[in-house]
Order: structure tokens, then sequence, then C-alpha cells
């Protein structure tokens, strides 16, 4: 039986039946990695020493009964933008090419607690920004699909660590799509949950407003278990909202009878690919096959989306960013003559051209003279993509749509030119303006094999009505796996 | 708007960020690209609408202030790239 090709809430069952131990499925995780990520490059940091460590512990708890949940024992992939204890967090990044956080971020401690081993950090784009994990310091990712085709990003480590079978699930972070679009390109199921859901506390920040962190993984079932684990109520985080409607599992049902689907006209016009938008319209059929009444609305204002985020992410990137100084961690630069100097030799040496221009970007429209004239305009412009939001949901309970107007590009096709990589963020930045949840999951492949997402969009703190439109319409389909994990005979 | 070597100059050091003559060319190209691209906004008439920073209605947030995570110094420390006696060490900042 190959352990690896279980999903996460599978393999903790076997785990918690005695089946297999959690030193094997430990085992079978890092000799997965070891197998294929000289091809992949999923990981920037592999923790085989403390994972097999962890998986010792974890054990010993389980058979005293100590732990007892759905993931205890299980292998997890962590995003390289969240801090573990000890462990180097980069960021991918050259700038914290050293650093290794005396603390834990929440969601990660939550899976900590819930029994999770931890096989090590997953690759990204540098701080996030960037939506192929071209713009790694350590090297891109490459699609377990297609290795010519990025895995999309910023979570692309984590998505292709997941679709390649080298951990069973993992956590990424979404601020414009970066679990949503990655985990379309890679064939797998990501949530982005309603901002304020689970704790950021110890995820480094890029747009602290937009950031989320949330589940990969083979399916909606897992998604929906790892999410019910990771969202608390965190003091340490003030955006942390208190809620007690978390059991997500219980929205794991296969019925769809009576619920309203909208499908923004406006996300299937100019610039999608013919085979996008035909899986993603046949898998509305098939939610409406199931009882959905499905419906075409226009939702407005989507062209404005992109530049109000680039605006709105920019510019809380060039503050957040401040803080690496070459003072207090990370790298420094090795000769400087003075302070100042100092600062900005470091900044300049340690950060990579993309995180550089948006850095630029953010701190011009801060700027006095222009901060009305973008960075308002631009919460304006927020408020009324929220408000669009806000009546179509007068009318439906979710909202149906591709996750992106392309399945996977080529690497190298998107770096050259920013602008247009930016626009492949079109469908998928609005909801984290909007604060709403997202699921994104497979739906089909185009013309040459590579995966097609589609998106279900809820209304705020609806992660349930998602989850349940997500996982009916999973019913009607069997996991494709990567062709190249078959053909290597795995 | 067209981005001059002035604005990239300001902006560079509103950044703490130094760049080199061929980057500073290509900054100016991108942030004008960039300009004109989210100068789309201006097609939308946003008068009166209240500029929105939070999508929910949440307000500051209080607590006593007191310490709960304890003294981690000597760990924090280690990461610093230079430091001396416990101190993070940097150049000097005045004579």
């Amino acid at each position: 039986m190959d352990l690896m090709s279980l999903t996460a809430v599978e393999l903790g069952k076997k785990i918690a039946s005695g089946e297999v131990s959690v030193i094997e499925a430990t085992k079978a995780a890092l000799s997965r990695i070891k197998q294929l990520d000289m091809d992949y490059n999923c990981f920037v940091t592999v923790d085989e020493e403390g994972a097999l460590a962890q998986a010792e512990i974890v054990q010993k708890k389980i058979d005293a009964g100590e732990l007892n949940g759905p993931l205890a024992g299980v292998p997890v992939a962590i995003k390289d933008n969240m801090c573990v204890n000890g462990m180097l967090t980069t960021c991918s990044s050259k700038i914290l090419s050293n650093f290794k956080p005396t603390y834990t971020a929440d969601a990660v401690l939550r899976l900590q607690e819930a029994g999770a081993v931890i096989i090590g950090k997953t690759n990204m784009d540098e701080f996030a920004m960037g939506s192929t994990t071209e713009t790694s310091y350590y090297g891109e990712t490459k699609n377990p699909w297609n290795i010519n085709c990025v895995p999309g990003g910023s979570s692309g480590g984590s998505a292709a660590a997941v679709a390649a079978e080298e951990v069973p699930y993992a956590l990424g972070s979404d601020t414009g799509g970066s679990i949503r679009q990655p985990a379309a390109f890679c064939g797998v199921t990501g949530i982005k949950p309603t901002y304020g859901r689970v704790s950021r506390y110890g995820l480094i920040a890029y747009g602290s407003s937009l950031d989320q962190i949330g589940p990969l993984a083979k399916d909606v079932t897992d998604c929906a278990t790892i999410l019910e684990i990771i969202s608390t109520h965190d003091s340490k985080d003030s955006t942390s909202v208190d809620r007690n409607d978390t059991d997500f599992t219980s929205a794991l049902v296969d019925d769809v009878k009576g619920l309203k689907i909208g499908i923004p006209k406006d996300y299937f016009g100019e610039g999608i690919d013919a085979d996008v938008k035909e899986q993603v319209m046949a898998a509305a059929r098939t939610l409406e096959e199931k009882g959905a009444v499905v419906e075409e609305f226009d939702l407005s204002l989507v062209e404005y989306a992109i530049p109000a985020y680039y605006i709105i992410a920019s510019a809380e990137a060039s503050s957040n960013l401040e803080r690496f100084d070459g003072v207090k961690y990370g790298y420094r630069t090795e000769e400087f003559t003075d302070l100042h100097n100092m600062y900005k030799k470091t900044r300049s040496e340690g950060f990579g051209p993309e995180v550089k221009r948006r850095i630029m970007l953010g701190s011009f429209v801060l700027s006095s003279g222009y901060y009305d004239a973008y960075y308002i305009k631009a919460l304006r412009t927020k408020a009324l993509i929220k408000q669009a939001f806000d009546k179509a949901f007068e009318k439906y309970d979710v909202i149906l749509g591709p996750v992106a107007p392309t399945t996977a590009l080529k690497l190298g096709e998107s770096l050259s030119d920013p602008l247009k990589m930016y626009l492949g963020d079109i469908y998928t930045v609005s909801v984290n303006l909007a604060g709403l949840p997202g699921i994104s999951l497979p739906c089909g492949s185009d013309r040459n094999g590579m995966p097609v997402g589609m998106q279900l969009l809820g209304k705020p703190f609806d992660e349930k009505t998602i989850i349940r439109a997500g996982y009916a319409f999973e019913r009607t389909r069997e996991y494709q796996r990567p062709a190249a994990l078959t053909e290597r005979g795995l | 708007m067209t981005i001059t070597d002035e604005t990239i100059e300001y902006v560079g050091i509103l950044a703490k960020l130094e760049l080199s003559e061929e980057e500073k060319e290509q900054a100016k190209k991108d942030m004008s690209d960039m300009l004109a691209y989210v100068g789309k906004l201006n097609e939308l008439d946003t008068d009166g609408v209240e500029p929105m920073s939070h999508t929910f209605d949440v307000h500051n947030v209080f607590r006593e202030d007191v310490v709960t995570n304890g003294d981690d110094r000597e760990n924090m420390i280690l990461n610093a790239p230079e430091r001396k006696d416990g101190c993070y060490k940097v150049p000097k900042t005045f004579d």
C-alpha cells in the first residue's frame, strides 16, 4: 500500500487504528521527498531529524490516548513564511536566509497540538509576492503535472508538494490568491478562509489587511478537517475573530438541493482560456444537476480589483518590510560606512527585484502628495467592491467561477512582464479585498492535460456553505494525480 | 504619469533602497507602467464613498499591559547579525 497516495484523513485513520505507525508515515514522506524533490524543489528546508523526533513523541501520545484527533501523526509541510520555533524560516528571501524564529505561528501550533509532524518548510514567491513561485531566492518550484510549467504561487511549494504526494497536506497563505491559484495549477484543493478566521500571529506579514493562512490538500474533507483545527480566536492577533461556528466537518454533506449559485458573467469575458471556461461551466451544470439553482449575473467592478489590490498590498508591504534592516535578524551587508548606509545596502542586497518593485510602488503611493490620489482612492474602491459582493450575496449563497484565466503557464513566461503576471490574479484578488472565504478545487483539465480549478466564494464566515458545495461537486469525480507519479511507478 | 529621476531618488530614500543605475532605469519604467495601469481607478466615481481599511466592523482590541511571553532575550539575540554583551551591535550613530 502506498501511504503517500492517501488523503491526510485516511492516513490519520490508519495511524489511529495502529495499522500504520507515525514513524512509518513520517519516513514515507521523507523518502518521497528524497526521491522527487530534486526535480520539483517544493521545499526550502526538510527537517528529517526533527520530524523523526516529533514522530516518536506523537506516537507515544497516541498510544497513551492523549492524542486522538483526525490528523494525529500525519506529516505536514508549512509554507516558509510561517514561523516555527528553531526552524529556518526564510520567506524564500536572501534577507532571511539565516533566520530561526524563537516562537511558532499560532496556526502551526494548533496543528502541533493536534499531533501534526512537521516535515519542513515549502518554497514560495519571495515574501509571497508573485503568482509563480519563480521569485524565490532558492530557485523555482516546478509543477508535478509538467516540469516545464510553474506550480502557481505564491504557495507554489505547498501546492506542488501535495500534488507530488510528498506530504498529505500543507499550510499556505493567501493575500491575493496565493492558496487558490497554485491549488488550481497543481490539481489540488485549497481554502482561503474569511479574514480573521485564522490567527496571523507568526505569519510574516506581506499585506496585513489581506493575508490569511489556509490549508492545501487532496480533497475537501481534508481541507475542512485542517481548517477546523487551525481556526481559533487568538488574542495575539487583534484581527482574529471569536466565533463558535468552526465545526467545518459538519458541512461535509452531499446535498446542494436549492442552493443558490451565482456565476459572474464578467468572470468569463476577455482573456479567459476556452478550456478553462468550458470546464468551469461544466462544473456549474454538474451542481445544477444535483439540485442547485444556477444563474448568471453581473458582479461589476471586476477590472478595478487588480489596480486596487496592488496599491493596497504594495503600500502595506512597504510598511511591513521596513523591519528588515540588518539589525535584529537576517542578512547584513558585509561593508558599510554608517548606519543608514548599512540599512540601504542590506535591503538592496537582501531583497529580490519583485520585492523591491513593490516596496518602491508602496512607498510612492503612501508618500505625501500621492496618498489621496492612490492609496485612499484604492480604499474607496475596496469599499465599492465589498458592496458589489454584499449585493450579490443578497441573491446567492455561493458565487462560482474560475480561479485563474489560464492553466499553469510555462516557466519564465511571466517574469519578463510583471503587469501580465498581475492580470492572472483577476478572479482571486477581489476576495481578499472583500475579506471573503473561497475554496479552489479541481474540475477538469485542459487540452494539454493540465488541471483546471474552479472557485466557490461564500459570505463572510460562511465557509460551511462553500465546503458543502465543494464536497457535493467532488463526489461526482475521481481525484486525479499527476501522470508523472504513475510513470515513475509510484 | 512620467516618473523623473528625482522621484526615483526620493522614493529610494523612503524605501531605504540603494538602486544601481540600471535598477533605477528599470524602476522608472516599472513604476510608470504600474501607475498608468492603476490610474484606471480614476474612471470610478468614488465621491462620498468612505475609504475602507477593514471589511468587518472591528474595533480597537485592548488588553491589560502584562508581559505573558517571558524573557527570551538570549534566544532572540542569537538571530542578530552582530551582537555584543547581550545587545544588538550597530554602526556608530553619533560622534
